[in-house]
Parts: structure tokens; C-alpha cells; sequence
């Protein structure tokens, strides 16, 4: 069942649960950080309407910078600008960054310990129609294996808003994940957020299996867990929101409660967030654990429901991941 | 700045005495870049001991001028010159590319109080120089961003993804100075893969365009001070060097790009350099 404390959107499980893009909770953050603080700075790349960058472009005009189709030379402006004490956000759509300027975010950025924040937009399949070459599900790894490098993934638009407040706010190289599709809205405007804190969102009364996830996948996570309990299957879940630093305490204390983990993520299997679980979980106390994410190939047009399903990160699959993985625990 | 003869003088010391510095680090230190440190040490001379604003003692000065070095492997001039200036003691650039020195292979902002950015991968410098150079202008700062890069990192998109954006933003706070020494680590620039016209190119992205003699210290204060004069566009400073200048048998040698000297080799030049008693010979006088 729900966990009170976290103040989640009571008509979650509704038919009808209300939809936002997380692109809107990046765009209305932007703003809220920019009137807090003067050393807010935008950088944007060809994509202002795109990221949600226009709202802080039309407040705050001469602190938005137009880059044209440049993200290269984003990033090192963006570098410049984080070091001589403004805290710059720079937005494109995240297969360009930090697709394309990892070596500027690696040196400029993050060796350099550039006060940098990285906007990566229209992450995941759920782009949909634009195929594979916008859909960027390597972002996680690339980023969480930069020494001095932050990586935060928000469950919906509300968390979006928060993280980029946030990230205005705690010092260093910080990279935010959104999507564009608009999604259900999990959380609501007082649920707990605070960078490097995970969240357990629902708690059934004798959990057999954690089942840590972030993103808009949280939603499909939420509602198997539902299912599960139904089915008298007792799982927790959990809204791993921070990759880096991870909450390694929170981690092990469910993985021990529970004795299995699933993850689920919008990313390859391969180096994302379930890869950072199961680094912690091996060297401290080794876990069953299954993987929900992409499993090495590329995505394609279609629309994001069908991806979702296509690629194996619908309900059905996480239920079925979470049956296997309390079989495996019990030595089926 | 004008500049007498007296003090044109003591800086054409300071270089001869940086450069033979130079010799001495890279072959205690066993590797590291030679042509482009000794084609450089007359210009930074200049910058560290007449052109920046600045304060050794006080590296992070709020209105200290700029210096962002984009082609990073010249670190050894940047150090030494840096050494002599007050950045740090002279002995220390024994340490140079060894275990839990302040003087890293490529230069390292956090290893380091007075390096500006940290680089090494090249094209790179130039949108940093961009960032900061907003920053002065936001927040109303007269200081000048100067922004060192190599001939052969003209190369790299990156590079003209930046000049495109000065260009159009007229930050004319920036001075660019690109070493024009002719040679990359495969060859010469114009058979690896031709630049020319350099001039016109950036010329056509919006800059003011001077060619200098980069050994020629009154020419380099010069062309700075022309630079700050302008202010409706950027400047770049194209000096021309002899990469591994003042060593006859480095000199013009794109073999020395990457390679220390040894040290019998380290004798031949430094023997060489003391006989100049401080005096390079411009190729253009």
C-alpha cells in the first residue's frame, strides 16, 4: 500500500490520473531557481521550445544564452560560465547531451569541477515516432561514470520541478533526466525530495521483493505492485530518483528485508541505474536480482506505449520479473 | 602598456631564462612538449610580466585578467612563466609530471590556484573563454579573457562552433592568440590539413584579425593593446612562431612536438640558449 508519509497523488491508481510532461516541471524549475537565485544562467541549443527553455528565455533575457545547433560549444561555455561563479543550466535533447559533448562534460566539466547543470531532454524510447536516434538509453551510464558527476532521474513533473530547484542549489557537476511524453503525475507538490535521499512510495505488509525504479517507470512499477498485493505477492518499491551519489543505505536495508530486487529503468540494462544497484548490493550483501530496462538494441519509431511494451518494461513484465526473481531467491 | 627599452630588455632576459627553464624540467621529467613551450615563451613573458592584470599572490582575484590555455601539452611555458611571475617556487617545477604534483602533464584548474580551466583535449578552450567572457559582461567586469591556442587545434568543429558564437556576440573582451608555429604532431599543418587563410576565415566569423612576430615581445604588447582599444568585436592575435625556438636542431623540427630532450641533448640547447645572452633573433627582422 501507499506510503502516507511520502504525500503521493491520492487518485494515482485512478483510470483518468492526470498527465504532465517532466519537460514542464525542468521549464517551470528554470524559472523558480532564476528568481532565486541572480547567478542562474540558461544555455540552450536550437531547442528553447523543445526543452521548456523559453519560459526562462522571455524572464530572464540576458540571462539566457542561445548556442545554435552546437552543443559541443555549449558545454564549454557552459564550463566557462559555471567557473566564473554562475550556475549555468545548458538543455538539449539528451542523445546530443551529453550525447554527443561527453568529452567537453568529462573535462571541462566535470574534471574541471565546473558548477554545471546538464539538461538531458527526450530520454528513453518513449520519445517515440523520431526513432532511435532520439532516443537516448546509454545517458545514465555515461554520465554516473564521471568522477565528481551527480545524476538525478525525476518519477514525474512535479519531482522535474523540485530537481531542478534543487540542483541550483547543491554545489557541483549535475546531470537531470526528463522525458517528453506526458506521464502520470506520482507525486504531489509536498512529497519528500532531496537529492541522494531514495523513497520508499509503497510497502506491503510482509515484502518478498524490492523493486527499485526511476523515472516515469515508477508508475508501471506503482501499479504491479498493486497487482502483486492482489495476487498476495508483498513487494516494496522504491523511487531510486539519485543514481549519484546513490542512497546505499536505503538500497541494502530493502534488499535485506527482502531478500530480492528488481529494477526498473527506461535505459540499457547495460551500465544504467540497475547496474548501480547491483554494485552496491554484490560488494555489501549479494542479492538476487532481475533487470528491467532495454537489453542492448536500439529502439524504433512507434508510439511510446508500444515501445514501452515492446522493449519489456510494461506492468506485465515487471510482475513476471518480480515472480522470477522470488523463485530464484528461493532456489527454484 | 608603452614599453621601454629597458624593460624590452628584461623581458627578452625573462624568456631566454624561461626557455632554458623549460629544457631543464622536460628532461628531468622525461616527456612532455618542447617546440611549442620554447616557440611560446616570448608571448607568455609578455602576457605574465606586462600585458595581464593580475596578482600571484592573490590567484583568485576577481579582476584578474583571463588566461585559458586551450592547447594544454604547453603547460611547461605556462608553468615556468607562472614560477617566475610568483605563482609558485621555482624549485617545484622539478615535480613536473610526477606523483602528487600540483604540475600535471595537461594543466588542471584544481590541481593548481592560477590555471583558469582545465585542458588537454584540443578546440576546447575558446567556448570556455566564451563562458567566462559572458560572465565579465553580465556582471559588469572590465577584465579580458585571453584565450592561447595552437595552429594545429584549428582543426577541431569545436573551434569554429566558438568563433561563430564570439563573433556574434561581439565579445570583444576577448583577445585570442593562436600560435602559428606551422607544424602538428603528423607533420606540417598544411599538408596534414591545410588552415589558410586563417586571416579571413576568422574574418568572416566576425573577428579583427593581426599578424604578428611571436618573438617579437614589442609586437605582442602591441597588438594587445590594440585588442583593448576595439570594442565592437573580438581580436585574434596571430603570432608567428618558430616551434622549439632558440635550440637550432629543434627549431622548426615537428618531430620535437611531443618529445623531451635527453640529457645530452638537454646540455647542447641549454649551452646554446646561454650564448643568446637573451636576444632571439626575429626570422622577420
Amino acid at each position: 500500500m501507499f506510503n502516507r508519509g511520502q504525500k503521493l497523488n491520492k487518485k494515482l491508481f485512478n483510470k483518468n490520473i492526470e498527465k504532465a510532461s517532466l519537460r514542464d516541471g525542468y521549464g517551470e524549475g528554470l524559472v523558480l531557481a532564476g528568481e532565486k537565485h541572480d547567478s542562474v544562467v540558461a544555455l540552450c541549443a536550437d531547442l528553447t521550445e523543445s526543452t521548456r527553455t523559453n519560459a526562462f528565455a522571455e524572464k530572464f533575457p540576458e540571462r539566457y544564452f542561445e548556442i545554435g545547433v552546437a552543443e559541443q560549444n555549449m558545454a564549454g561555455i557552459a564550463a566557462g560560465l559555471g567557473v566564473s561563479g554562475k550556475i549555468p543550466f545548458m538543455a538539449s535533447y539528451a542523445t546530443f547531451s551529453p550525447g554527443r559533448n561527453w568529452e567537453q562534460i568529462r573535462t571541462n566539466i566535470s574534471y574541471n569541477n565546473s558548477n554545471v547543470k546538464i539538461a538531458g531532454h527526450h530520454a528513453g524510447v518513449s520519445v517515440g515516432p523520431d526513432g532511435a536516434t532520439h532516443q537516448a538509453i546509454e545517458d545514465i551510464a555515461t554520465m554516473r561514470v564521471m568522477a565528481n558527476m551527480r545524476v538525478i532521474v525525476p518519477c514525474d513533473i512535479n519531482e522535474a520541478r523540485k530537481a531542478t530547484v534543487v540542483a541550483s542549489e547543491v554545489w557541483g557537476p549535475t546531470y537531470l533526466r526528463f522525458t517528453k511524453e506526458e506521464t502520470p503525475v506520482i507525486t504531489s507538490s509536498e512529497t519528500p525530495f532531496q537529492p541522494g535521499k531514495a523513497e520508499i512510495f509503497w510497502e506491503s505488509k510482509s515484502p518478498r521483493c524490492a523493486i527499485i525504479a526511476c523515472g516515469p517507470l515508477v508508475y508501471n512499477t506503482m501499479l504491479a505492485a498493486k497487482e502483486l498485493e492482489g495476487e498476495g505477492i508483498d513487494t516494496i518499491v522504491v523511487n531510486n530518483h539519485t543514481i549519484k551519489p546513490m542512497d546505499n543505505a536505503l538500497i541494502l536495508s530493502v534488499a535485506k528485508r527482502c531478500g530480492a530486487v528488481v529494477t526498473v529503468e527506461e535505459h540499457q540494462v547495460e551500465g544504467g541505474m540497475g547496474s548501480a544497484v547491483a554494485e552496491v548490493l554484490s560488494s555489501n550483501l549479494p542479492t538476487p536480482q532481475e533487470f528491467i530496462g532495454v537489453s542492448g538494441v536500439f529502439g524504433e519509431s512507434g508510439t511510446p506505449d508500444e515501445l514501452i511494451d515492446k522493449y519489456g518494461m510494461a506492468v506485465k513484465d515487471i510482475k513476471s520479473a518480480v515472480k522470477k526473481v522470488i523463485k530464484r531467491k528461493n532456489g527454484h | 602598456m608603452y614599453l621601454d627599452e629597458k624593460e624590452q630588455k628584461f623581458l627578452q632576459e625573462t624568456a631566454n631564462k624561461i626557455r632554458r627553464k623549460i629544457i631543464d624540467i622536460l628532461e628531468d621529467a622525461g616527456s612532455g612538449h618542447s617546440a611549442g613551450s620554447l616557440g611560446m615563451a616570448d608571448v607568455f613573458t609578455a602576457l605574465y610580466f606586462h600585458i595581464l592584470k593580475h596578482d600571484p599572490k592573490n590567484p583568485s582575484w576577481e579582476e584578474r585578467d583571463r588566461l585559458v590555455l586551450s592547447n594544454g601539452h604547453i603547460a611547461p611555458v605556462q608553468y615556468v612563466t607562472m614560477a617566475y611571475a610568483g605563482y609558485l617556487p621555482v624549485k617545484e617545477l622539478k615535480t613536473l609530471r610526477k606523483l602528487h604534483s600540483r604540475l600535471q602533464g595537461h594543466p588542471h584548474r584544481e590541481a593548481l590556484p592560477g590555471i583558469e580551466t582545465t585542458s588537454g583535449p584540443l578546440g576546447a578552450g575558446l567556448s570556455q573563454a566564451a563562458g567566462m567572457a559572458l560572465a565579465a559582461r553580465l556582471d559588469g567586469r572590465k577584465h579580458r579573457i585571453y584565450c592561447l591556442m595552437s595552429d594545429g587545434e584549428q582543426q577541431e568543429g569545436l573551434i569554429w562552433e566558438a568563433s561563430m558564437f564570439i563573433g556574434n556576440n561581439k565579445l570583444s573582451n576577448i583577445t585570442a592568440i593562436m600560435d602559428r608555429n606551422n607544424i602538428q604532431i603528423d607533420g606540417s599543418t598544411e599538408n596534414v590539413m591545410p588552415l589558410e587563410p586563417l586571416k579571413e576565415k576568422y574574418e568572416a566569423f566576425g573577428w579583427h584579425v593581426l599578424d604578428i612576430d611571436g618573438h617579437d615581445i614589442e609586437q605582442i604588447v602591441d597588438a594587445t593593446n590594440e585588442a583593448k582599444a576595439i570594442t565592437y568585436q573580438p581580436t585574434l592575435i596571430v603570432a608567428h612562431t618558430i616551434p622549439g625556438k632558440g635550440v637550432s636542431f629543434m627549431e622548426g623540427d615537428f618531430g620535437w612536438h611531443g618529445k623531451a630532450p635527453t640529457r645530452s641533448q638537454e646540455q647542447k640547447a641549454l649551452a646554446e640558449l646561454r650564448t643568446m645572452k637573451g636576444k632571439i633573433k626575429s626570422e622577420h627582422e
